[in-house]
Order: C-alpha cells, then structure tokens, then sequence
C-alpha cells in the first residue's frame, strides 16, 4: 500500500509506502521539508505533529520524545510507518553547533 | 617514547533502544565480537585486535547516546595519581567496585566541564585477539563485516569547552594535537594521549554531554569502501563518506547505529609525538578542514547528535 503525505508547512506532498518510515519515503523522492538526522529514533531533528492519519511507530529516545509527547501524537517522522494518508507538521530543527 | 599515564580510551558504553538490532550492527555488520553479558542485561562487545574483554558496552535504554568513555591508565599508581589530579581540579571522584563491569578492575568516575562521565581503571581481563603470541598470524578467520580492528576514540559535542580543554590536558595530561579556531576562539580540539591524532576531541557547543561520533579503526582506504558497501548492502542510514577529512588526514565514513549514535569507521589519519607542533585550522576553511574533498559542510554531521 502506498499513502499520501503532506507537510502542511511547506504544501509539499510525496507519496510514502507502508513499509517505509516518512524519511525515507521523502529521501527516497528527492523531496524536503523534515529534517534528516540518524534515522534511527536517536536524535530528535525529524520531530513532526501527526494532524490527520493513521500510522505505527517504532520506539524513540525518551530524550526527545516524552510520554505526554507521543499520546498527542507528536512522534519521530524516522519511526512512523503510514497506516492511511498523513498530514504533518514539523517541529524539530538542526542545531547548528559550529558559528563561524 | 615510553609510554605512561593514560595509555588509550578503553571503552565506552553505549545506550541502545533495542539490544538484538544494536547486536546485529556492531557484530554481523561491524565485526565487533560479542564477550560476556550481564543481570543489568548490558553485553560487551571487543574488536577483534583487542586484548582486553571488551571495549564497547551496550546497554539497553529508552534513550540514545554516550553512557560513559573509559581510559585506561598503565598502573594501580597511576590510577590514584589521575584521581588526585582530578579532585585537585575541584571535580568530584566516584570509586566503583571491581567487577561493576565484568572483568574490569575498580574505577574512577568523573564528569568533565563538558558534561561528559568519564572514567579510568587499571586493570582489565585480557582475552586475546584470537592470534598465538608466539608466531602469529596478520589476522584471525571468520571476522564478520566490516572487520573494525579496534575502538579509536569519541568525538563529543559539550560546554565549558575552554575549561573542559583545560581540564583534560592539565589534570589528565593529554596534549593537543590539533585545532579548530575562529579568532581567539577554540571552536574544536583533537587531544591525544599516546602517538594517535586523536584519542578524544571536543567540539564547542552549548549543549552538555552531548556524542557526535564512536569511531572503529580500519587498515586501509579500500576497507573504507569496503565498509560502505556493506553500510548500503544492510540498509544503515549514512551519514557522510566516504571521503577524506582534513583535520587528521583520516580517510572516513559515517552512519548511525540502529539507536541513532553515529559511528565512524577510519583509515590511516597522522599520527604526533609530544614534539610534534599544533596543527590548526581556520573556520573560514572550514569546509575543506572537515571534508578535504567536497569542501562543503554537512547539516545532519554538523548538528545531529545523541
């Protein structure tokens, strides 16, 4: 199955399959709009807010996502795999560790 | 040279979120071996051309990143002469009881400016690289993936920076090799505490205890590229290479591990002796300082880290 995902900051819309996370579907298009860190759960810049849709994740650091967090599905675009077409919105951003 | 003090980062622990897919990483696509367990459920893991039990430590967690890094120092003396350095500093030392780590002697426990815990401990149960030690062999059979030969180091990200740089070549002694300066500014430091490049480096950065990268020494360029192809084979998310980095000449790749800590894999970078002068690079060179080829900077590489 194949979903439609639309980021509601920036309009863009790619289409994601169930089998893969919300990265790497809009990886895998040349598509931009969430941020790209470990894509693992790990480092907290793809944090997105769920609108619409429904979808499965997989466990993500408490460091970045609390309980309260994901119950008002606030979630890791890396973990979530789409169970119905999805509308989002981006929370996390990149530090930028190094100022010169 | 002879040398003393602190010899070489012994280990480090890390937090994983799954133990079974961080195992699959580190052994079956690394190549890291798997040596003991235990009740706290933590597995420890070594490279194949290491003596000592273990040299990285997995521990299962709801979070990612660096539990602690851990040197070891030659000597019980010397172990009582870097706790005094470090109270005389004005930072607190925790003793922790033989066998806390299994096969590991007692440890000093300490957290850096940067926020970091840090550890040192003498003694550590030695297994063998799987080699004789009477005509042995360039390398053991049967090592898996991409057959990492040792733990090198960590970079970390952490604040304090100028106090922590202070602390870590005053109380423990290491020497800076290499630079990174806007200005005035130390932005980043590679420290050593043998004849490597760098056995840590620091990044400036606002956040505490923060890992950027655990990294894994390879033979040769070719073992680089060798690690990328199996870095795609396996689907492990990619983060930068492989390339060469100016700063310590090393040839590299970077990925994440499946709790989102990055690790590198490296390849003949320079080496210093304590008459080698300083190296240093200019942040309006930054670019090339980190990827010599691209001369571009990376947003995830620069600003992810667990």
């Amino acid at each position: 199955m194949t979903f439609t995902v639309t980021i509601i900051n920036t309009g863009e819309t790619y289409i994601c399959r169930e089998t893969q996370h919300l990265l790497a579907g809009m990886v895998q298009l040349g598509k931009k709009g969430i941020p790209v860190g470990c894509r693992s759960g790990g480092c907290g810049v793809c944090k997105v807010k769920i609108i619409f849709g429904d979808y499965k994740a997989k466990k993500m650091s408490r460091d970045h996502v609390t309980e309260q967090e994901e119950s008002d599905d606030i979630v890791l675009a890396c973990r979530v795999f789409p169970q119905s077409d999805l509308t989002l919105e981006v929370i996390g951003k990149l530090n930028k560790a190094v100022n010169s | 040279m002879a040398m003393t003090g602190i010899l070489r980062p012994g280990h480090v622990q890390l937090r994983v979120m799954d133990i079974d897919e961080a195992l699959t990483h580190y052994c079956d696509n690394m190549g890291l071996i798997e040596t003991d367990r235990d009740d706290q459920g933590r597995v420890y893991l070594k490279c194949w051309d290491e003596h000592d039990k273990f040299s990285v430590v997995l521990e299962p967690s709801d979070r990612a990143g660096m539990d602690h890094m851990a040197f070891k120092v030659k000597s019980e003396q010397d172990l009582w002469h870097f706790e005094s350095n470090v109270k005389n500093f004005g930072i607190e030392t925790k003793r922790i009881e033989a066998g806390d780590l299994k096969g590991c002697g007692e440890r000093v426990r300490f957290v850096s400016p940067s926020g970091h815990t840090f550890e040192l401990f003498a003694e550590k149960e030695q297994v063998g690289n799987g080699l004789p030690t009477t005509n042995p062999a360039p390398w053991p059979e049967d090592i898996k993936g991409m057959k990492a030969i040792r733990f090198d180091h960590c970079l970390l990200y952490g604040n304090d920076h100028d106090e922590n740089i202070r602390f870590f070549t005053e109380a423990l002694e290491f020497e800076l090799a290499e630079q990174v300066v806007d200005g005035d500014v130390q932005v980043a430091a590679f420290l050593t505490c043998s004849t490597k490049a760098h056995d840590i480096a620091f990044i400036r950065s606002e956040e505490a205890g923060k890992l950027h990268h655990a990294s894994f020494l390879l033979g040769s360029w070719e073992q680089v590229l060798h690690a990328a192809d199996i870095i795609s084979m396996k689907d492990i998310p990619l983060d930068v290479g492989p390339t060469r980095h100016g700063l310590t000449r090393g040839m590299t790749i970077y990925y994440f591990d499946p709790s989102g800590n990055r690790n590198e894999v490296f390849a003949e970078d320079s080496y210093r002796y304590p008459d080698s002068p300083v190296l240093t690079w200019t942040t309006d060179n930054l670019g090339q300082a980190i990827f010599y080829h691209s001369r571009t900077l990376v947003d995830s590489f620069m600003g992810v880290t667990s």
